[in-house]
């Protein structure tokens, strides 16, 4: 039986252990294309219009895949962590899928709410695996292995490389090193974000995501916040903010946003007023279907030479 | 003492000045959002905040300006951003310089001892429980009357004969529950609102109605919706309001302290085609619309501020529905670019066709029948 699996929103967060386990229970694992023109095309072509890039994206990548696999997989993700939940986009997203596109009626809907953590997790896939008649030990084992290779993934990340983008590992003694917040869907897309990052690590810039920080230095920076937000991945992006602003072991801060993105407005003015108390370096960067090259290398260049500039002046005045 | 003020949001202000007050603060009361207002809250505000935070953020800029030094406003639990306003308003003006206490009234479930620290903060005078009571109650039958008293303008408009008249009572309804000192006095209002409004000369037709549903902060503040009652009211159209403030402060405050989810009807309305709860109004928007359906309405508006989330989701849901159930669509996104002489336009031409589409519905059933007594 073959599963398809939109590439787009959650898929660059956790992937791994979709694809993990999905193989691993005998389902053969059909990825949609890696995003194109046309994909996105045929997302604008069905979502509505207020609605942002990524969801636009999710439409597009649907359609890409639903009229060569069985199912399409369709997460609603309510909860991951205790303290948030998602963007009401990803809450509705099955609702939406149901009424935007045409004649789509092998969608697979899986309600994904961990409010207990590890334990909801487990249920859920046995629950899954019980749904297709998958013996317990296949799915046990399956379990076991998709974690195993999660694990793996976020550790990749913490070694310096960025497992989505085929990046190893970088040169430890870049001169300048930038931290690139955003959310996950946003930053490893290489079309949505026209290779931002390959094209900094090519500027030689040493590049921090919010994945390649730990999970408790982050953590510890929950408190920081008079009210904790209520969307997971901004939680992820704000605290990584406020660990690089207390630690200063970057040289600036280049945040990756949608047009249109509904949580991001008050991330972004939150940090951006932190950052000038810091006196961080702070850039923002709005990416929407029509953003071109040429503009984003423009301001790119300019940000990081600007970076170089106060660097050597500094150590100018040092010495 | 403190100088309190809160977000302006329709004709609330008036039982929340009533209410503040009798609790010992001075109160700034906030100015009706105008062109000021507004510019002062684009200025400040990210670029793709929603209206209402622009607006309010205005608002509260125009309110310091006035010398308030506590600000009240609601919280929320999201996942609708509404909920974080506060946090990142108080941010956003203290960053300008201004100092002030900031309260917010988070909602009584989840919060509840925060709830009671908030509002004893704002309590300055020693009452006794009858005090309480009393005030609470004229308060809350302030809020009920002045919805009754908007509730009645729709339904009269579309029937006067001399354009403005009901406007011109509205406003007078407005002006006299304003000046209740007592209890006693509303009621005696409350039937004066009602003999107001009979006075009115009125045409005996069946206008068309129009459902109108969305977010809460556009549909209770004219002006940010560019008074779209009052616009359709004069094209000869029946208005209803999916909310007015007293019932969703039922259904949000009170129900929610008894953790009993509001506004039942339109949840179950809703659940065949949106399944999760996922903040804002957006499922209350699907739901109102079925009912309005149910009702034999014409058409359905949904209101929603520019890039706002729950009501994006609403928003690809709707046309389905409406549909299904044979209704009119018309969707409004509103911020501070929206002109309203744009907007009129639109209104026109949704109201031409929904008259066409009854016309059309009408000739066929005429002939249906025609057709059956020949046979």
């Amino acid at each position: 039986m073959k599963i398809g699996i939109p590439r787009a929103l959650a898929y660059y967060a956790y992937y791994p252990f979709l694809e993990t386990f999905f193989e691993k229970l005998g389902f053969d694992v059909v990825v949609s294309d890696k995003t194109t023109k046309e994909i996105m095309d045929l997302g604008i072509e069905d979502a509505i219009t207020d609605a942002c890039v990524p969801i636009k994206l999710f439409h597009g990548h649907v359609r890409n895949l639903k009229d060569r696999v069985d199912y399409v997989l369709v997460p609603r993700l309510v909860k991951i962590k205790h303290d948030a939940t998602f963007c009401p986009k990803f809450l509705g997203l099955p609702d939406m899928l149901s009424c935007s596109i045409p004649q789509f009626k092998n969608m697979l809907e899986v309600r994904v709410d961990l409010k207990r953590g590890r334990l909801d997790l487990f249920m859920l896939c046995m629950k899954f695996a019980k749904k297709f008649k998958k013996s317990f030990f296949k799915a046990y084992n399956a379990y076991l292995k998709a974690l195993l290779s999660f694990k793996n993934y976020t550790h990749q990340f913490l070694q310096g490389g960025i497992p989505p983008l085929g990046i190893v590992g970088q040169k430890k003694n870049s001169p300048i090193c930038l931290a690139v917040l955003g959310y996950p869907y946003m930053l490893y897309d290489p079309y949505l974000s026209l290779d931002l990052i390959k094209k900094l690590i090519n500027m030689g810039v040493y590049v921090v995501t919010p994945e390649m920080l730990r999970e408790k230095d982050k953590q510890k920076q929950a408190s920081k916040l008079k009210k904790t937000l209520f969307w997971t991945f901004s939680n992820e992006v704000i605290r990584s903010a406020y660990c690089l602003f207390e630690n200063q072991n970057v040289d600036g801060i280049i945040h990756v946003t949608a047009f249109g993105c509904g949580p991001d407005f008050i991330v972004d003015k939150l940090m951006e007023i932190d950052a000038k108390k810091y006196e961080m370096p702070y850039l923002t960067i709005t990416l929407d279907e029509q953003t071109g090259q040429e503009g984003l290398n423009t301001r790119l260049e300019a940000f990081v030479d600007m970076l170089k500039i106060k660097k050597a002046k500094k150590e100018a005045a040092m010495a | 003492m403190r100088k309190v003020s809160f977000p302006y949001m329709g004709t609330s202000y008036i039982p929340f000045e009533r209410l503040l007050t009798a609790f010992g603060n001075e109160v700034v009361v906030p100015p009706r959002p105008t062109e000021e207002t507004i510019s002062y809250g684009t200025k400040y505000a990210p670029e793709f905040a929603c209206y209402p935070f622009k607006i309010v953020l205005g608002t509260y800029i125009q309110v310091l300006e006035a010398g308030a030094d506590t600000l009240v406003s609601s919280g929320g639990v999201g996942p609708c951003r509404a909920g974080l306003y506060t946090t990142l308003q108080e941010k956003i003006l203290k960053d300008l310089g201004y100092e002030f206490e900031m309260i917010t009234l988070e909602p009584p479930g989840r919060h509840l001892r925060d709830l009671i620290d908030n509002i004893k903060k704002l309590i300055n005078d020693r009452l006794s429980l009858k005090d309480y009571i009393s005030i609470g109650r004229f308060a809350w039958k302030q809020l009920v009357l002045l919805d009754k008293a908007e509730r009645l303008s729709h339904k009269m408009r579309p029937l006067e004969v001399k354009r403005g008249d009901t406007t011109q009572t509205y406003k007078k309804c407005v002006e006299l529950i304003a000046g209740a000192k007592k209890y006693s006095d509303l009621r005696e209002i409350e039937r004066e609102v009602e003999l107001l409004y009979d006075a009115i000369e009125k045409k005996d037709y069946d206008p068309i109605k129009i459902g109108i549903v969305g977010e809460i902060y556009v549909l209770l503040e004219p002006s940010s919706n560019l008074e779209i009652e009052e616009m359709l009211g004069e094209l000869g159209v029946y208005v209803e309001r999916s909310m007015f403030l007293s019932e969703y402060t039922i259904s949000n405050a009170v129900m929610d302290l008894f953790h009993i989810a509001g506004d039942r009807d339109a949840k179950k309305m809703a659940a065949p085609y949106f399944k999760e709860m996922c903040g804002g109004h957006g499922r209350e928007s699907v739901g109102n619309s079925v009912l309005f359906a149910k009702r034999g309405f014409d058409g359905i508006i949904q209101l929603s501020p520019f890039t706002c989330i729950p009501e994006i989701v609403a928003k690809s849901i709707l046309p389905k529905v409406c549909k299904e159930h044979g209704l009119g669509f018309l969707t409004i996104s509103l911020d501070e670019q929206t002109g309203k002489e744009g907007l009129r336009t639109r209104l026109e031409a949704f109201v031409d066709l929904l008259m066409a589409k009854r016309k059309k519905a009408e000739s066929f059933r005429v002939k249906s029948q025609y057709v059956k007594e020949m046979a």
